[in-house]
């Protein structure tokens, strides 16, 4: 177990190292910092002299490595704009969009699962078909369509529930402040959570589904079926069990993937999360925050995949994680 | 009064553009403690007999017609609620591969507990002893330590023993055996049929064991079926159809057999392969590889006829028997 945890560790340093890289480049890549720090009235000669205080004339690898002792530090640059550390920026904007994904991701799993397993037991009755047809739209429908959608019937037409912002937070402590807390936070967190789960939700639903039918064709479950046992049983001990293995893998990558989307739910709602100060950076040209915004998702893909990798070998008795080191 | 009494049972599997017949009326008895051998060759509907009995066929195919009389009482058109309690309990079923047929995610205790409380309110300890004990009669080695181990820790050999201690659980009346060892290593296949006999016979349970095998079924069984295109075409005591096979496809299977061939030669073997089930001829459906076949065999279906001690749906039985005692005296 524990050499197995080391290796993971390696591979996300190397999966890190990458990123950085990119990050770096395209921040070399990306204009002239000059600009940004002293406008147009300084002179050539001045500029000359700043460059060199800053070492923006040593090569590519030495500021590179530069880069990446800071980086290790924990420093990842100063944002142009706000004038302090991209990673304390980014540090106040991550709770709200991490309770977001949290929002999005308790809607996908408790409906995915029970939604999944119902159209894979009657796939031909009418609400299977209601459920698959939705799900259909749910995909091909962008996420800030669905979420402008929303806002419109739901804030506008309804006036049932806020259209932007966090509304009235709790604060718990450090940068994070919750939703979770009072009703009007979660009035606040309902409606972006939902557009953040459109594309998800059908997606998880299929592919429990797809998984449930095949399992339901299989030997064992034909063997417990030949042993008399309850067919609730079945469903949900013999089957899901196995459904959820696959399905435990794909989650994981795609709950980063769900970090990245909610750039779109942020920006929609106003959503004051580090999706929605991205978009603003990557309009301000605020390069340092841009790529530290990067390293951070990367950085938060490495880690949730690790876990899940981790718990597909709890889950699964197939797989020794205590071997897998070796 | 028997166990089991089978009577013009027929299968249909309903195809998208028609529905073809995979059993095609079959009738047999099973006496309680009896020992029934079923062979044929893939597709004849061995396995689907089997499945049959249990009410376990999958969509598409379904009981069409005919009567499965268990205990007593009447099967066939049972829903899976009223089956339930006959599942596993008072009839068992043993299948081809123990490599797919315990579930990888679940440990073996959870699996042999699983089965003993859907039929019987018994705490989980209780049932717990139970398997230890139904373990040992299959001769698993330290019992006790199998229940928390998964599927995949245990050889094949080992896995099909305690899917026939499962099969034992609840002491049934009947077990039907499907190919129980076609996926095993062959020094493995004869200790589990050792097995199944030794604790069918012990316990005075029915046995239905399907096979291509005609060795095993020899060996193991008291009479057999023999089955060609989804019907019986050969019934009766199992000694005198390895001794003397009627229907020209018992003769040519039983001639097929390696110990019928000197070192050296070629397997004989029946030409030809049997028809899908699409495609089953309006007359004898062996008739198209059949030697001894006149036009009579290809128009009209044969009746099952007593001959020889055996029942046989042939229409030449007669002649056939006749040319064969001729070739063996000449």
């Amino acid at each position: 177990m524990l050499a197995y945890l080391v290796k993971r560790l390696f591979q996300a340093i190397a999966v890190m190292l990458a990123i950085s890289f990119i990050g770096f480049a395209i921040q070399d890549n990306l204009g002239d910092p000059l600009r940004e720090l002293v406008g147009q009235s300084v002179s050539e000669e001045t500029r000359q002299q700043l460059r060199d205080e800053l070492g923006l004339n040593d090569s590519f690898l030495t500021q590179y490595v530069r880069f990446l002792g800071n980086a290790v530090q924990g420093d990842l640059g100063t944002s142009y704009f706000f004038k302090e550390p991209a990673l304390d920026v980014i540090m106040k904007k991550l709770p709200a969009t991490l309770e977001l994904v949290l929002g999005a991701t308790l809607i996908i799993v408790g409906l995915s699962v029970p939604l999944g397993v119902y159209t894979a037991i009657k796939p031909n009755s009418i609400p299977s078909k209601i459920i698959m047809g939705a799900s259909i739209v749910g995909i091909s429908i962008p996420v800030f369509l669905t979420a402008i959608l929303m806002i419109y019937v739901f804030s506008v037409e309804l006036h049932w529930l806020p259209s932007y912002g966090r509304g009235d937070v709790v604060h718990v402590f450090g940068y994070w402040d919750t939703n979770f807390a009072n009703v009007d936070g979660w009035a606040h967190i309902l409606l972006p959570s939902i557009a953040l789960a459109s594309i998800m939700l059908p997606l998880f639903v299929r592919l429990i589904r797809a998984e449930m039918m095949e399992v339901l064709q299989s030997e064992y479950v034909k063997y417990a079926k030949a042993k008399g046992i309850h067919p609730g049983r079945i469903y949900f001990v013999h089957a899901l069990k196995n459904t959820l293995l696959p399905v435990i893998t794909v989650g994981g990558v795609q709950i980063g993937t769900m970090v990245a989307y909610t750039i779109l739910t942020e920006t929609v709602f106003q959503w004051p999360g580090m999706g929605f100060m991205f978009l603003e950076a990557v309009n301000r040209v605020d390069t340092p925050l841009i790529v530290a915004y990067l390293i951070v998702v990367g950085f938060i893909f490495v880690v949730t995949n690790t876990i899940v990798d981790l718990i597909y070998g709890l889950v699964n008795p197939t797989v020794n994680l205590a071997r897998m080191g070796a | 009064m028997s166990l089991l009494s089978v009577r013009d049972l027929t299968v249909k599997f309903a195809m998208r553009d028609q529905t073809v017949t995979a059993l095609d009326q079959i009738s047999f008895d099973l006496g309680k403690g009896e020992r029934l051998g079923i062979v044929g060759e893939s597709g004849a509907g061995k396995s689907i007999t089997g499945f049959a009995l249990m009410n376990l066929l999958s969509r598409p195919g379904f009981i069409d017609s005919g009567s499965i009389n268990f205990e007593g009482r009447e099967i066939a058109g049972l829903s899976d609620k009223e089956m339930r309690p006959i599942r596993g309990n008072r009839m068992a079923m043993i299948f081809q591969d123990p490599m797919v047929t315990l579930n990888p995610v679940l440990t073996i205790g959870q699996q042999m507990v699983e089965t003993l409380q859907a039929h019987r309110k018994l705490s989980k300890a209780d049932a717990e002893q139970i398997s230890i004990m139904k373990l040992r009669e299959v001769y698993i080695p330290s019992p006790e330590d199998r229940l928390g181990q998964y599927p995949h820790e245990l050889s094949g050999g080992m896995r099909q023993r305690i899917v026939i201690a499962m099969a034992l659980l609840l002491e049934p009346e009947l077990i039907i055996a499907d190919e129980p060892t076609t996926a095993l290593d062959v020094t493995i296949q004869a200790d589990i049929m050792e097995l199944l006999l030794e604790l069918c016979t012990s316990n005075m349970v029915g046995l239905i064991l399907i096979t291509h095998d005609l060795g095993v079924v020899s060996q193991m069984t008291e009479r057999t079926l023999v089955m060609y295109a989804g019907r019986i075409i050969e019934a009766g005591k199992t000694r005198e159809i390895i001794n003397d096979p009627q229907h020209p496809y018992t003769q040519g299977l039983i001639n097929a057999l390696p110990q019928q061939t000197l070192p050296g030669q070629r397997l004989k073997q029946i030409p030809g392969n049997m028809p899908g089930l699409t495609a089953i001829p309006d007359g004898c459906p062996f008739a198209p590889r059949c030697q001894y076949a006149i036009d009579n065999c290809r128009r009209t279906r044969p009746e099952t006829v007593s001959y020889a001690n055996v029942e046989v749906a042939c229409h030449e039985v007669n002649r056939l028997h006749n040319t064969v005692l001729e070739d063996q005296s000449a």
